[in-house]
């Protein structure tokens, strides 16, 4: 469990990223932090591997003061997953999906035979390890970094942006492979994007950010679809526009859904 | 042409490289002035440079220092340290240090500059000390660069050194002082051939070297951009490409 308690952070030159954040987020389960850029999610989620301190308040993961931790130490036992992946590009991909495990002084050979299992874990062919990054293409690049994120097997994985930089089937092929990791590994995972579908499909909480890092709702998709708690979360979400809005239209006596458009999506079972 | 074929008669005459006095001996006073003179440069110029580029403190002072003494006349430096420092070989190789010193200094902090500052950051992220940071992806990654302005170094000090003769620092410079005082131009030219050489080999050498320092995985890309942006500013002029942003 991640807590943040009345979380302020000011950047020296002024500016205020997160201003009173409180928010729990729940074990075992993925949190996405969504909002327009500017809204500080990303100062939200570098402040729980301490790449950022707050300036006031504090956050609490699994019950204990991160500000009393090392940060270096602290970084190792949480993965932390970037847009274009922030491979080393002098390493192949084994060693860098190895990188944190040997800072931990794990032998070498150990975690090499360990970052082959990775490959598998995130869906990679193996004969891959020995290529260097900038041999991949964008979405295998992303696999590296998600088998990094995960090597020394934390229990806390940050995700930033993730899928912001491929291609739209390569994403939802990722954005998949993310649900079934989540699962099978029973990770906490925080999840920022700027995507509220991608929110959406992931999220078991979603928390909607407004400027400032105010929360303007938190929920389960489905609550914040029901019932939009306000007309900024209204509009984010698209519910303003009638773009969530699905009817029911009857077909030869069976229940067809129609999209905004008109455009059958389905068949209601009953 | 017949003056080419006197200066290759004086190189290859054994009167003149064998001995205490030939050229074999000479060239290698060269050599070790060139490489003396690096090696003390590099002491100085990398952890200075790594240091620069690192936390990006004293960038602009490190970009009008390298830009600046460039421009010092190495034969000026040369007369003046010789003054307070006598004949002798601590006046010019001091003078070739000072030489060496800018080039390496620019080739450090900018190949810190020039590595990616999402990949720092990421290296940060997953939990490396800022040593490992720079030891584990600066170092490696500013590699090309400055082994390119060592290039560079070794390339102006080889050619320079041939002023030591002028405060009896010795180095094949005694051949071309010589000859001009008694108007031996064989041996003037032939001297200068064997300058020409020495400098033609280092830079073989080096561009050899640098290829191969280049970490696998970037060779594609990167190398292009090294030998564009940098190497040949750098060989030029000692500044690095982004100086002007």
């Amino acid at each position: 469990m991640i807590e943040f308690r009345s979380v302020t952070k000011q950047f020296p030159d002024g500016t205020v990223a997160v201003e009173g954040f409180d928010l729990v987020i729940p074990p075992r389960k993925t949190t996405v932090l969504v909002g327009s850029s500017g809204c500080g999610k990303t100062t939200l989620l570098r402040m729980i591997n301490r790449m950022i301190d707050p300036t006031s308040g504090s956050i609490l993961i699994d019950g204990e003061d991160t500000g009393g931790l090392a940060p270096v130490k602290l970084r190792r036992r949480i993965g932390y997953v970037m847009q274009n992946s922030g491979l080393l590009p002098h390493r192949k991909v084994v060693d860098n999906v190895a990188t944190v495990p040997v800072l931990n002084g794990v032998p070498k050979k150990e975690a090499r035979a360990h970052a082959l299992e990775l490959l598998d874990t995130v869906g990679l062919d193996r004969s891959l390890a020995d290529k260097y990054p900038r041999q991949l293409s964008g979405g295998q690049q992303q696999r590296v970094g998600v088998a990094r994120g995960l090597a020394a097997d934390p229990n806390i994985l940050l995700m930033d942006e993730p899928f912001g930089a491929v291609d739209p089937i390569v994403r939802a092929e990722l954005q998949q492979e993310t649900i079934r990791l989540q699962e099978g590994l029973g990770k906490t995972v925080v999840f920022v994007t700027h995507d509220i579908d991608e929110a959406f499909l992931l999220g078991h909480q979603v928390v909607i950010l407004q400027k400032g890092g105010h929360i303007a709702q938190v929920g389960t998709p489905a609550e914040i679809l029901a019932r939009p708690a306000d007309d900024f979360v209204a509009t984010f979400i698209g519910a303003d526009k009638g773009k969530r809005v699905l009817r029911i239209q009857n077909v030869d006596g069976r229940d067809v859904v129609v999209d905004e458009n008109g455009t059958p999506t389905g068949v209601l079972q009953s | 042409m017949n003056l080419f074929v006197e200066g290759f008669a004086w190189i290859f005459d054994p009167a003149n490289y064998s001995g205490g006095q030939g050229w074999i001996v000479r060239l290698l006073e060269q050599l070790a002035y060139t490489f003396g003179a690096t090696a003390i440069a590099l002491l100085i110029a990398v952890p200075l440079g790594y240091l620069v580029g690192h936390t990006g403190r004293g960038r602009d002072l490190a970009v009008s220092f390298s830009g600046g003494f460039r421009a010092l006349p190495s034969l000026g430096v040369l007369i003046l340290l010789g003054l307070g420092l006598g004949i002798g070989f601590k006046a010019p190789l001091l003078t070739f240090v000072i030489i060496a010193i800018p080039p390496i200094l620019a080739g450090a902090y900018a190949g810190f500059e020039a590595v990616d500052r999402k990949t720092i950051d990421a290296a940060r992220a997953v939990g490396m000390t800022e040593w490992q940071v720079v030891t584990r992806v600066e170092i490696p990654l500013g590699l090309p660069l400055l082994i390119g302005g060592i290039r560079s170094s070794l390339l102006q000090v080889v050619a320079t050194a041939t002023l030591a003769a002028y405060v009896s620092g010795g180095a094949l410079g005694v051949f071309i002082f010589d000859a001009f005082a008694t108007r031996n131009y064989p041996e003037a030219l032939g001297a200068s051939i064997l300058v020409t050489a020495l400098a033609l080999v280092l830079e073989g050498i080096f561009a050899l070297l640098q290829k191969l320092v280049v970490p696998r995985g970037v060779v594609a890309k990167e190398l292009k951009d090294v030998r564009q942006r940098s190497s040949r500013p750098l060989a030029a002029a000692g500044v690095p490409a982004q100086e002007g942003k």
